[in-house]
């Protein structure tokens, strides 16, 4: 790294790949969490444990399996996405889904139950009855975003496996901190670290604001 | 958004007309049919009274008529025409439903009794004055602008029922819309409800554990036990006339004793009911036996028979 230039490079790129890796995984994992919430079928419990495994996944296991995917003779070698931003949002992706959709239905299952009913009550379609009970776990909701994107934006192994910490291509801010500390340049490492850390400090600052005022709106 | 079916209205029902037409309705949970109507009618601007204990499947007959739970049996006509599977939300949004607790939105109270209009996607000029008229009527037209969570209970039911009733309901279904309230709450609510069911003539099936509240608020009774409908009548006729043993048990009526005529003398009959002394007995039987008994030793030295 040289200076100021680069920083701001890495900080956006990192907030780039994290946002749309977390804009991704809001639109599978809100509606797939809903579901999960809502369905009585048998296959419920199966996916809901699936989902939960999910959410512990290891970073470096999601790398590989991309990599494999992406590299030049795998399955998805042809569209040329290794080492790319893309390829890194793709595994973002991968592990920030299922924190999305497993604390998603967490939130929605803490409702009270009879407030389905009381909706399809009043005449409710199932899409009115959906963006209802949203709302009315906006606080969970908002806090599964918290996670969803805390989870990438401090994430390292899969960035790195799948990026290749290339500079001014995909170098984000967790892997030049390791790339800076294994040089020994402790200082840029800590001032990287201390970036990355008001990042997630301002990003979760908004969230928390935004849960905060919702209730009493 | 998919367009809602509209449900064919038929000709509007005239007080007394059936509304609502139910025939062998079957709800089976696990093995056991919890529920099990043969047949029951809800008549246009009348209010029918559900009564019955605990568990004896009140809740779950009520959501049928809503159609909210799916009966493993059955047909349901609506003004003379049955409901099949995709007449639900259609046939729902010419319902109303409270439910015994408020659950109101986490929203504001106007936003509360305007959800059931904006699903059906009234105006808002329309909605806003509908509102307000059942905020007035209820008495909660200060509480416009509120956030339901801080509503006190009283407060809350009184949103719920204005919920339901903003809507202009063909079919008002409520399921213990009182059980949660103080005793002094409970009867202003009630007087309240009353008052504003007569004025707007809708019709009513009302489920509740209260005996007084069945007998007032119904113009007719139905005693559910154990699932099953035992009797369905006019609440005098219910409460002085009860079907079977249980139903009198349930009301509390005194029951007939059975019994055997043993002796007759000079007008005094004497009854042998098979029950030994210190029998538990309805009050009023005991009475009648005991003086039966003093008027028989009284009248000619013998001894009664001791049973």
């Amino acid at each position: 790294m040289t200076g100021a230039g680069d920083l701001l490079e890495i900080t956006l790129l990192s907030l780039a790949v994290s946002g749309a890796a977390t804009a991704v995984s809001v639109l599978i994992g809100l509606p797939v969490g809903t579901w999960l919430a809502l369905t009585r079928t048998r296959t419920r419990h199966l996916a809901l444990s699936t989902v939960n495994t999910g959410m512990a996944l290891p970073p470096v296991v999601v790398g590989l399996v991309v990599a494999l995917l992406l590299w030049r003779s795998g399955i998805l070698g042809g569209l040329g996405l290794m080492y790319t931003p893309g390829a890194m949002v793709i595994a973002e992706v991968i592990i920030a889904t299922p924190v999305m959709a497993g604390l998603t239905a967490a939130g929605i299952g803490q409702l009270d139950p009879r407030l389905q009913i009381q909706l399809q009550g009043l005449g409710a379609s199932r899409w009115q009855m959906t963006r209802w009970l949203w709302r009315e776990a906006r606080m969970p909701l908002l806090a599964a975003l918290m996670a969803a994107f805390g989870s990438v934006i401090s994430e390292v192994g899969a960035a790195m496996m799948v990026g290749g910490n290339i500079a001014h291509q995909t170098r984000v801010l967790t892997t030049s901190i390791v790339l800076e500390t294994g040089r020994g340049e402790f200082g840029t490492a800590i001032t990287l670290g201390f970036v990355l850390l008001a990042l997630a400090f301002m990003v979760n600052g908004v969230l928390t604001w935004a849960q905060q005022r919702g209730p009493r709106s | 958004m998919a367009a809602v079916r509209p449900l064919d209205p038929g000709p509007a029902r005239r007080p007394g007309e059936v509304l609502l037409d139910v025939r062998d309705l079957v709800v089976i949970r696990g093995t056991r049919r919890i529920l099990e109507v043969d047949s029951l009618e809800i008549r246009a601007g009348q209010t029918l009274a559900v009564v019955g204990p605990n568990g004896a499947g009140k809740s779950t007959l009520l959501l049928s008529l809503a159609r909210l739970v799916r009966p493993d049996a059955g047909v349901v006509r609506f003004a003379g025409r049955p409901l099949g599977p995709g007449d639900d939300l259609a046939y729902r949004r010419r319902i109303g439903l409270v439910l015994p607790a408020p659950l109101l939105l986490s929203a504001s109270v106007f936003d509360n009794v305007a959800a059931g209009l904006r699903f059906r996607r009234v105006d808002a000029p329309e909605i806003r004055r509908r509102v307000e008229l059942w905020l007035e009527r209820l008495s909660i037209g200060h509480l416009r602008d509120r956030h339901a969570g801080g509503l006190s209970t009283g407060e809350a039911q009184r949103v719920s029922l204005a919920r339901a009733l903003v809507l202009d309901p063909e079919l008002l279904l409520l399921d213990e819309p009182f059980a949660s309230l103080d005793p002094g709450t409970r009867a202003e609510l009630t007087d309240d409800f009353e008052r504003l069911r007569r004025g707007t003539a809708t019709t009513c099936v009302i489920v509740t554990h209260d005996l007084n509240e069945a007998a007032r608020l119904g113009d007719r009774m139905a005693v559910l036990l154990e699932g099953r409908i035992r009797q369905c009548d006019v609440p005098a006729r219910v409460m002085a006339a009860p079907a079977d043993d249980e139903v009198a048990a349930f009301t509390g009526a005194p029951s007939g004793i059975r019994g055997r005529v043993v002796a007759s003398r000079g007008g005094l009959v004497v009854v042998d009911t098979g029950a030994a002394p210190g029998t538990d007995l309805p009050a009023r039987a005991e009475a009648l036996l005991d003086a039966a008994q003093q008027a028989a030793m009284g009248d000619d030295g013998d001894a009664a028979p001791d049973r």
